[in-house]
């Protein structure tokens, strides 16, 4: 029964796409397949770790401080994987750039941290924490790779289309009007399916 | 970095604009520009605070992170910075400017967990700005994003009255809308030669 809580996550109360929080990572960092789940792993450290500490320690937390609280824990593991990303992952880093440290207001953490995390325990808080990162994750893998496919013709760097596609490719994907259609197109799908609009 | 000022101007008000073309700040975007004039109230918080974040956390930085070398604390002292700096502009606009309290007020708490203001904090380090330029880069950052939020505003309204099939209504027009205003944008590349 716990799991549901995991399973909400990547559906029916997926982040981006029913959310509608968590738009800037998303669309910045989704310009090729690597970069994206570069992203959606890093994210998802932070949203797990927090959930989790979160928990722990919300019956020794006084309620009045709680956001400043939230925030240095959030702020704790988005440095941690800062310099982990800087230090193994540098070409990763150079493209991902602010949008690292910009996780600390990403507003899916912030968000399961007070509306879940400091209400119910520490292993549904894990399972909901690994629901919504999957579900990021999810999104932003699928365009990272419709991106990089449509504008460069590859996936994780392999060729996947001919080199007649490569040099006549539909290169505005990889740049900012492209990253908003494609959301725009997939928000639409999904409100097709899902919401039965 | 010695870029001139203009230059610093013109990329981070249009060739380099903080929504359409960097993609931070988007989740107020998406959520205020409904209408024109809550637009417009939002856009000149945004300016207003963003100002005074740079001018705080460039000194904090410089003059106390970098001399202590404490500069991974960049990220939870900054975030921490703005939070109490917007609660301490809001009580004293309150208390001492109640006009501009009333026009900018309801909008000030929201900016808090604007990534971007905090955005901008980060970029004019990562970019090694001096003092002015940092100044600069603040005032034409936030002056793009009103001037984006205010033209967005003007689409949407119009939106309303279209005959748009359901599942597209809402958000997926408005990503597509946005998506040809940054289409439009893009032709501002190389504007000057302004790009960072």
């Amino acid at each position: 029964m716990r799991f549901k809580y995991f399973w909400n996550g990547i559906i029916l109360e997926n982040p981006v796409l029913i959310l509608m929080i968590g738009l800037c990572p998303t669309l910045a960092t989704s310009i090729s397949a690597r970069d994206a789940l570069g992203m959606g792993i890093a994210a998802s450290f932070v949203l797990i770790f927090s959930n989790i500490f979160v928990s722990a320690i919300r019956k020794i937390v006084p309620d009045n401080i709680r956001i400043p609280v939230f925030i240095i824990i959030i702020s704790t593991f988005v440095t941690i994987v800062d310099y982990i990303l800087q230090a193994y992952e540098p070409n990763m880093y150079k493209v991902l750039g602010v949008f690292v440290p910009l996780i600390v207001v990403n507003c899916i953490i912030l968000g399961r941290a007070e509306a879940f995390a400091y209400r119910y325990g520490i292993f549904d808080s894990f399972l909901d924490g690994l629901g919504k990162s999957v579900g990021f994750t999810l999104v932003i893998f699928i365009m990272g790779t419709i991106r990089e496919i449509l504008a460069q013709g590859t996936f994780f760097g392999m060729k996947v289309m001919p080199d007649a596609y490569i040099n006549n490719s539909l290169l505005f994907m990889i740049f900012p009007p492209g990253g908003f259609l494609l959301i725009g197109i997939l928000k639409a799908i999904v409100n097709k399916l899902f919401l039965n609009k | 970095m010695n870029i001139s000022p203009a230059k610093v101007f013109f990329a981070s008000f249009l060739v380099q604009n903080i929504l359409l073309m960097r993609y931070i700040g988007l989740c107020p975007f998406f959520g205020v520009s409904t209408r024109i004039s809550t637009s417009f109230g939002m856009g000149l918080a945004v300016i207003f605070v963003m100002l005074l974040a740079t001018l705080i956390t460039y000194p904090i930085y410089h003059f106390f992170l970098v001399p202590l070398n404490l500069e991974f604390l960049r990220t939870a002292s900054f975030i921490l910075v703005i939070a109490s700096l917007v609660q301490f502009v809001e009580m004293f606009l309150k208390k001492s400017y109640r006009q501009l309290y009333n026009a900018l007020g309801i909008y000030l708490p929201l900016i808090t967990t604007n990534c971007a203001i905090l955005g901008t904090t980060f970029l004019v380090i990562d970019y090694r700005f001096h003092l002015l330029n940092t100044i600069i880069f603040a005032l034409g950052t936030g002056l793009g994003f009103m001037l984006v939020i205010i033209l967005f505003a003007a689409i949407r309204e119009k939106l309303d009255y279209a005959p748009i099939s359901p599942s597209f209504k809402g958000y997926p027009i408005a990503f597509i809308a946005a998506s040809l205003v940054s289409l439009a944008f893009l032709g501002f590349a190389n504007l000057f030669g302004a790009s960072l």
